[in-house]
């Protein structure tokens, strides 16, 4: 059973102030019912040097993206890793992580993919509660298995592959990479080199929103009037924008992702995971170089191969 | 290329467990990597930055008269995987020859076992660490 939202007014500005609880939520929630509380971080230490009491971890690296083919799990797999982590269908999953929920988002975005109903973000994730001197432990409690039911994934309406980008010309695309990375001086982001491109630049007309700037200090989520201005006054976009973002292999973007369709409330929005080491890499895609987006070339709609 | 006892007992002691019991005695390492004396609590000018890690590293190399290989490293808690590596250089190389450091398999990181729950990116932040060392050694011993 679901457990009832975080009614903060600090939320209530957003589009879908469901998707979010505060730590305050979080912490006198520990323990319901129906709650599931997950951590997802870049580093695969992290949870056990310290986390969430109750907390489970989910590990972006070995358990969501597929171990041979690039690509996330199969329906199967994906219940059978729910039901390891003793997730049920209805039940409440709170996720949070490190560098401003970076990876929470990703985590969040992948069981989108799914269509778990009830997936929530701690706003502010793992640094806020460690900056406000709540518990941690190293304990994991036991807790029982469950039936996840297997669910196919279902693409479309949240993420974009190299051709629906390719079709999707003269709609509005947000690069979310550092500006060194658009505009093609890097392939790869400060401080992760090698997993780069051939080439450097961006997808032509899309505009520079890198990601962090949707977050405060304190890594919670800007407000409103701060999104708002950052998305559509510097950006460009508009109110019923048919959006995709991207990034290098599309983490960074699911919380561009996230702040796009739940909080500014885009319905159409997706993020292309291929992202830019697959652009980049690509044999026959335009791209841009330097800091101006760029003119959107013509659409080119092709049929894409099922193998 | 020929590894030191203690690179070939740091290798065996991590694959002779599973995959989370890994992560499990790495984050001991992590635990345990011995702080900066005071002499670089002083001078963090005198760190180099370990640029390939994803997390801020820095270390340090001292090679004493003997011709001995002395290592100091500083990571913030909050970078558990890469202290952690930073703790089992300075468990397999500390104290030992430089020539023998210089000697080590510069691929001894993936022979831990840790491929399998590591990313390859966070794998190719300890090799580079390694080098890092190695070529202070030889500026320092030139």
């Amino acid at each position: 059973m679901p457990v009832p939202f975080d009614p903060s007014a600090d939320f209530a500005e957003y589009a879908h102030p469901e998707v979010l609880v505060s730590t305050d939520w979080l912490a006198a929630n520990l323990g319901a019912t129906g709650l599931v509380v997950l951590e997802s971080d870049e580093d695969v230490l992290l949870y056990q040097s310290g986390h969430i009491p109750t907390a489970r971890k989910i590990d972006w690296f070995t358990e969501l993206n597929h171990d041979v083919v690039r690509d996330y799990l199969s329906g199967q797999e994906f219940a059978a890793l729910l039901s390891s982590k003793g997730v049920s269908r209805d039940d409440t999953v709170v996720i949070y992580g490190d560098k401003s929920n970076w990876w929470a988002s990703y985590a969040l975005w992948v069981f989108k993919l799914f269509g778990h109903a009830d997936v929530r973000l701690l706003n502010g994730g793992r640094e806020k509660w460690i900056a406000e001197g709540r518990e941690l432990t190293r304990e994991t409690q036991s807790f029982e298995t469950t039936d996840y039911p297997v669910v196919e994934r279902n693409d479309s309406p949240i993420r974009a592959f190299r051709d629906d980008v390719l079709a999707h010309f003269g709609n509005p695309l947000i690069d979310v990479r550092s500006p060194q990375e658009y505009s093609g001086e890097r392939t790869h982001m400060p401080d992760y080199p090698e997993e780069g491109a051939l080439r450097g630049g961006h997808i032509p007309s899309a505009a520079s929103v890198p990601w962090a700037k949707a977050a405060n200090e304190d890594k919670t989520f800007k407000s409103l009037a701060d999104l708002k201005a950052l998305y559509l006054d510097e950006a460009g976009l508009k109110a019923g924008d048919n959006v995709i973002a991207y990034c290098r292999i599309g983490e960074r973007s699911s919380h561009t992702w996230f702040v796009l369709k739940y909080l500014l409330g885009f319905a159409n929005v997706r993020n292309y995971d291929g992202s830019w080491t697959e652009w980049g890499s690509s044999v026959g895609v335009p791209i841009v170089k330097g800091s101006e987006p760029g003119a959107a070339p013509a659409p080119r709609r092709q049929p894409r191969v099922v193998l | 290329m020929t590894n030191p006892p203690s690179i070939d007992s740091l290798i065996s002691d991590f694959n002779d467990l599973g995959v989370q019991d890994r992560l499990s005695l790495l984050l001991e390492y992590s635990d345990n990597l011995p702080e900066l004396p005071e002499r670089y609590l002083d001078h963090p000018d005198l760190l180099e930055r370990v640029e390939e890690c994803q997390s801020p590293i820095y270390l340090f190399v001292e090679v004493n008269e003997d011709e001995k290989v002395n290592l100091f490293f500083s990571a913030p808690a909050e970078a558990p995987t890469t202290r952690g590596f930073a703790s089992v250089l300075h468990e397999a190389l500390d104290g030992l020859p430089a020539e023998v450091v210089l000697a080590v398999d510069n691929n001894f990181p993936d022979e831990l076992g840790l491929t399998v729950a590591v990313s390859p990116l966070r794998m190719n932040g300890m090799r580079a660490m390694l080098a890092r060392i190695k070529r202070q050694i030889k500026e320092k011993t030139a």
